[in-house]
């Protein structure tokens, strides 16, 4: 058995792992107010930052600790950093259409100086933060009192140069771009260019192109729209550029395919370069097939080699060599496939779960029902179904690992089917870049869990 | 018969789901009403296979013995290409709304070949024009927001009625 060693970088074995409780943050109150869902979740690219979204519009961001050599055994915590309103409900007159202040997604630029970039988007505008820090303040202006008030400057007698004095640390966050009215539909996703200049939005029908300079023009190099709408078959329901190759880019649809283009091949890139599909199995067909095997999720690996898809009831892997199936194939809550009617009348079934690789790629993560999230470990073909709850939440408890009993008689510890609770649902999940340090988003509160460091 | 139950039951939560989705906060959500129209095509596809091999089975009694099936069987057995074309007298607010939204799709057709070319400006398409129907007409009221056992008995005769394509062809 290979031993896994706990070096910075390798993401372990979900087995050999142990994961701890580590922090949770949100209210604890059981009446949960709209405005305080999460709806997005994302780590900066050190990892130091966490940033959220929820639906009332605001941007919470954590930031960790500096390990402290008082506590040798856990990596410091998460606390708030900065929050800041980043949308607000507007209202399309035009259309007669509200537009929600949902944060539908966060990412965030690579840092480039002493100030953090990140993207927001809600449905239909994007905005590029600026998150900064302030430590020291000007004083001992000549024509100012401390307060700011004016003197008179008749009063003045003596000139003095003003001097930079040490404050309280402050956390500014100011809008430093607003990227709008690019798009007809709603905006599912947006991804960072690894040329750090241009980024991408996707929403249902077309992607946009941007450069992160210029607010008033955007490349349109996707467009799904049919000449008459009633022809319209599928949607784009995720959208990302390739890790190290700045001219590729992949999008998934509602029908399980998923497109790559090559920005190089034309100025519009309707014909993709690839496509990647898996033929149906005809034995699992049934009213809810279309619905199930629409993706919510696209996400390349860190290594661009393999790309993740995220559909109703599984998690794909595919070899971006290999088109006519994926390479790994995790099944994420199985026992559902019998109760898809129940989910349809619920309104389950059009739920949209996000997936996530860790670091070193050999491990992924997705969420379920019931607040329980999966691990997929893909050497060792491990799986792994952890809880975020209140109950398992005493600090540096190791999280017991749960079990769902499809049929049959269930054992001690297993939950049943009919006693998940489907509106306790993980849609959010997001691994920390070089470290085994998870960020699990329950409807209003976000759990931070870690492994066990001896 | 079970099979076209269920199909019935499923093709009428889709079509309460997205007559209650208009009322959504954010506007209508176009992957939600296509996977709704979606499951609405192929549960009618279902529905009317299982009602035929039901049909060719049993020999056909008097028309007027249910009369509250009569018009939902007429709607759906006289349905071709397109789900919208029935007899029954809900049609006419559905076609009037049918026409009116041609030409919302007609005319912006032409625009959208033309603007399919990469822009050097931001978009800012007229795609559809505002919906002017603010409220359901008193004919569709019929049609409850909640689909229950017996919710399926008032929408009989809006359920081949509703131009299932058009849901889609409203963005």
């Amino acid at each position: 058995m290979q031993s896994v060693v706990q070096t910075a970088g390798a993401g372990g074995g979900s087995n050999d792992v142990q994961w701890c409780f580590s922090q949770v943050k949100g209210a604890i109150d059981d009446d949960v107010a709209e405005a305080d869902i999460i709806s997005t979740v994302e780590f900066n690219h050190s990892g130091e930052l966490l940033a959220t979204g929820d639906k009332g519009g605001r941007v919470v961001i954590f930031q960790q600790e500096q390990e402290t050599k008082g506590q040798p055994h856990s990596r410091g915590e998460y606390n708030v950093y900065s929050t800041f309103q980043s949308h607000e409900p507007e209202f399309d007159y035009l259309k007669s259409l509200e537009i929600e202040e949902k944060i539908n997604k966060i990412r965030w630029l690579p840092q480039k100086n002493a100030a953090q970039f990140l993207l927001s988007t809600n449905d239909k505008t994007i905005k590029l933060w600026k998150i900064s820090e302030r430590d020291k303040r000007p004083e001992g202006y000549n024509l100012k009192e401390e307060d700011g008030r004016y003197r008179d400057p008749s009063t003045v007698t003596t000139l003095r140069v003003p001097v930079f004095r040490p404050m309280d640390l402050m956390v500014e966050a100011s809008p430093r771009r607003v990227f709008a009215n690019a798009h007809t539909y709603h905006i599912n996703s947006i991804s960072v260019n690894s040329d750090y200049e241009t980024y991408l939005s996707a929403d249902d029908l077309r992607i946009n192109l941007w450069h992160l300079e210029i607010t008033d023009r955007s490349f349109n190099i996707v467009d799904i729209k049919p000449a008459n709408m009633e022809e319209l078959t599928e949607v784009i329901t995720a959208a990302e550029f390739h890790p190290n190759q700045c001219n590729t880019l992949v999008y998934s649809s509602s029908k399980g395919t998923i497109r790559l283009c090559d920005m190089r091949a034309a100025a519009l890139c309707d014909k993709h370069s690839k496509l990647f599909e898996e033929p149906e199995d005809p034995s699992n067909r049934s009213f809810f097939s279309e619905i199930i095997s629409s993706i919510s999720d696209v996400k390349f690996s860190h290594n661009g080699r393999y790309m993740m898809t995220r559909d109703y009831l599984s998690v794909k892997i595919w070899d971006l060599n290999m088109e006519n199936r994926p390479v790994e194939t995790y099944q994420v809550h199985e026992y559902l496939r019998s109760k898809l009617c129940s989910l349809y009348e619920n309104d389950c079934i059009f739920d949209k779960f996000e997936c996530c690789w860790n670091g070193n790629d050999s491990v992924v993560m997705t969420g379920s029902y019931n607040n329980f999230f999966r691990m997929f470990e893909r050497g060792h073909r491990r799986d792994l179904t952890l809880e975020a709850s209140r109950e398992s939440s005493k600090p540096r408890a190791v999280l017991k690992p749960r079990k769902v009993c499809a049929g049959g008689k269930r054992k001690k510890d297993e939950i049943s089917v009919d006693s998940l609770d489907f509106n306790k649902k993980i849609l959010h999940t997001a691994w920390h870049p070089q470290d085994n340090i998870i960020a699990v988003a329950t409807t209003n509160n976000l759990y931070i869990f870690q492994d066990k460091m001896n | 018969m079970e099979v076209s139950a269920e199909a019935k039951r499923v093709m009428v939560q889709a079509l309460s789901k997205l007559y209650s989705s208009r009322t959504q906060r954010g506007g209508l959500r176009l992957h939600r009403s296509l996977l709704l129209t979606l499951v609405l095509r192929s549960a009618r596809d279902i529905y009317h296979s299982a009602r035929a091999a039901c049909d060719s089975e049993e020999p056909l009694g008097p028309p007027a013995a249910d009369p509250q099936q009569c018009p939902a069987e007429e709607a759906m057995e006289t349905s071709g290409g397109r789900a919208e074309t029935a007899v029954s007298v809900q049609e006419q607010p559905a076609s009037r709304r049918e026409s009116r939204d041609d030409k919302e799709n007609e005319s912006p057709a032409g625009a959208e070949r033309q603007s399919r070319k990469r822009r050097g400006k931001t978009a800012a398409e007229p795609d559809f024009l505002p919906s002017k129907r603010a409220r359901m007409d008193p004919s569709e009221e019929r049609l409850p927001t909640r689909s229950g056992p017996g919710g399926c008995r008032g929408l009989r005769g809006t359920l081949a009625s509703l131009p299932v394509s058009q849901a889609i062809a409203a963005f």
